[in-house]
């Protein structure tokens, strides 16, 4: 009935050791168009950022015991905890209570031909996921499948192998299975958000999953470090640091414990990275006047990308790199402007208002989530480039600022005080909803940068 | 014979009586002596007289000395005072901006004309010129506005006259307030240029 096509993979993982996974595609031989009934209609896939964007509904399942002892009912249901988690987080997906299922493929079975779909469909279950888990030895194997329930089709199955301690993982990349398969994305499931958190009065970076898990601190300067970027692999960050007395770029090779420091009298401040490229953008003032530059890692100039006297700060680079956005006060207040590297022209992108800056460019280009300051209220507005016309996504709830996409653009983590006047790193969809608090963490954090999916190791 | 032995004895007796009478006479003088004694003792006292007065004079003289030296000393500290005043003022003394502004105010130039003054009246002091900035406005905003308040009031002190070498800058932004109230008058206290003496 169902053609098994095996695939074996390599997914060596920066932070694990040589976890080998073996990824086995049940269903292949087409490409699937998943289309989600009520929006079909133009899209093949769901449309994350679209504001109207209702959740469709996903009931995920008891999972199977293969060897049906505690251990594995226990992990199977660690599992389960951590999946509907992940599902939950995203803004177009919502689990559903399991108390209306009306059968359990836990016992009937979690493969194909072993489910029946009228019992999901008649409860509104567009989509869902079945489970299986053997644990052996300490080693675990989860099979799991996604079905379109309407359509009767299995759009997924994997299985994944590896130590209890990476059950995690797996239920994060099936989970991204799901996110490229609805979407066409990888999703946020394989991304981390850097960040700045003080401690002891200090402030150091930090970096954590994409759901606010898994908290590493990565600076120990006990000095003033801010601005962490990613780079599009998510090997280097860049950040600024006064552990030398005055603001200056660091740029670490995380896996491999090098990097360097660019100090050019003055600041050095703002980095952003060239997408797929070891390059990068950072504002320097060592002519005296604050331009942004491009640099090698080394710090090298390739190009002075601004040209005007006053301020220049805050560069992003738009998704393909042919475009930068940045802050600049040369019309006398600060202003979000775009310059195209081919034309070499400055446009000027905001006129609400008499402070505009920190520009974030959303990974479908489309769009610039930046800040807005008017009457003392600092606020995240979001301008869609064909427009023109920004749309405020916070508001009267404290001091709202830099706001960073997620890699499917789903999301906008940003950094708010409407927890008691205290700095802590929330995320909302890019609509503007569902604001929830990203990590609990003593001390304030600012500045959280989410980093691309890296799809290839999906 | 025996008359001549008894003439001989008067004799002796009157020689004797002679030599009495002269000693008697010696005796006068030694009644003067004791006016003599009388003049030593006045002497004496003149002279511990005089002494007293010669110490009480120096001790005078120690005194008018002494306050001399403590008036110096007076008038060193109080100039020491005065220094250090005019070193505290110049550290303590902030230069305040405009919202979102790094050109100089008046106030802003009379407080640096008085920074100059002090500048140059201390040659060897090297300085750090921080720039601050309230907590409006993002983080990496405020890092290049507060450079750029840093520059402009290192160029305002060049053109007073202090040598660039001695001035050096660096912005905090909004990392470093003094006042942490979310109050106008808060923001206009972080809102500045502070000197610190290197």
């Amino acid at each position: 009935m169902v053609s098994f096509t095996m695939n074996k993979r390599y997914c060596s993982w920066h932070m694990v050791n040589k976890i080998i996974l073996y990824t086995l595609f049940y269903c292949l031989g087409l490409h699937l168009f998943f289309l989600v009934p009520l929006y079909a209609r133009d899209y093949d896939y769901i449309n994350v950022t679209n504001p109207f964007l209702k959740k469709t509904p996903v009931a995920v399942t008891d999972f199977k015991t293969f060897n049906g002892h505690a251990e594995e009912l226990n992990i199977g249901k660690t599992a389960i905890g951590i999946l509907k988690e992940a599902l939950d987080f995203t803004g177009y997906l919502k689990t559903m209570n399991p108390v209306a299922f009306l059968s359990n493929p836990a016992e009937s079975g979690i493969q194909l031909g072993q489910i029946n779909f009228r019992d999901w469909t008649g409860i509104g279950a567009d989509l869902l996921i079945t489970g299986g888990i053997s644990e052996v030895d300490g080693k675990i194997t989860l099979k799991l499948r996604l079905f379109d329930t309407f359509n009767t089709k299995l759009l997924i199955g994997k299985i994944y192998t590896g130590p209890q301690s990476q059950v995690r993982k797996m239920i994060h990349l099936f989970c991204s299975e799901i996110s490229y398969q609805l979407t066409g994305k990888w999703g946020i499931f394989n991304s981390k958000i850097a960040f700045v958190s003080t401690i002891n009065g200090k402030k150091e970076i930090f970096s954590c999953d994409f759901d606010g898990h898994n908290i590493k601190q990565i600076t120990s300067h006990k000095s003033i470090s801010l601005s962490p970027s990613w780079s599009s692999d998510g090997k280097w960050l860049a950040y600024v640091s006064y552990a030398n007395g005055k603001p200056d770029l660091f740029i670490k090779n995380l896996e491999e414990k090098r990097g360097s420091i660019i100090n050019y009298k003055g600041m050095n401040i703002s980095p952003d990275w060239m997408p797929g490229q070891k390059k990068l953008a950072a504002a320097l003032s060592f002519s005296g006047d604050q331009e942004i530059y491009l640099l090698t890692l080394k710090g090298e100039i390739i190009k002075r990308i601004t040209k005007s006297w006053g301020i220049d700060v805050s560069p992003d680079f738009s998704p393909d790199g042919k475009k930068i956005v940045f802050s600049s006060k040369r019309s006398g207040t600060p202003q979000i402007y775009i310059k195209d590297f081919e034309s070499d022209r400055p446009i000027r992108l905001t006129f609400n208002g008499k402070n505009n800056t920190s520009p974030a460019w959303s990974p479908d280009g489309k769009k610039i989530a930046y800040v807005g300051i008017e009457d003392n209220n600092i606020d995240i507005f979001v301008m869609p480039l064909d427009t023109g016309t920004p749309v405020q996504l916070t508001m009267n709830q404290g001091d709202n600022e830099d706001p960073s996409w997620s890699p499917d653009g789903s999301m906008l983590a940003f950094t708010t005080t409407r927890e008691g006047g205290v700095s802590r790193i929330f995320v909302m969809n890019a609509s503007g909803s569902d604001p929830r608090r990203l990590l609990s963490l003593k001390g304030r954090q600012t500045q959280p940068d989410w980093s691309l999916s890296k799809g290839t190791e999906n | 014979m025996k008359n001549r032995v008894w003439i001989n004895l008067l004799m002796a007796i009157l020689v004797a009586g002679l030599f009495l009478t002269a000693s008697c006479a010696k005796k006068t003088v030694v009644t003067d002596a004791t006016t003599i004694e009388d003049q030593e003792k006045a002497k004496l006292e003149a002279d511990a007289k005089a002494k007293l007065e010669a110490d009480a004079k120096k001790e005078a003289e120690r005194i008018a000395q002494q306050k001399l030296v403590d008036q110096m000393a007076n008038d060193k500290a109080q100039k020491e005072a005065q220094v250090l005043a005019a070193k505290k003022r110049f550290v303590n003394q902030d230069i305040h901006f405009e919202y979102d502004s790094s050109q100089l105010t008046a106030m802003a130039k009379t407080g640096l004309k008085e920074k100059a003054v002090w500048l140059k009246a201390n040659p060897s002091v090297i300085v750090s010129i921080e720039g601050h900035c309230d907590e409006r406005g993002t983080t990496e905003y405020n890092l290049a506005l507060g450079d750029r308040r840093a520059n402009t009031v290192k160029s305002y002190m060049g053109n007073l006259g202090v040598a660039a070498y001695r001035l050096k800058t660096i912005s905090y932004g909004e990392e470093m307030p003094i006042d942490s109230g979310k109050t106008e008058s808060a923001f206009r206290k972080n809102r500045r240029a502070h000197f610190a003496i290197n």
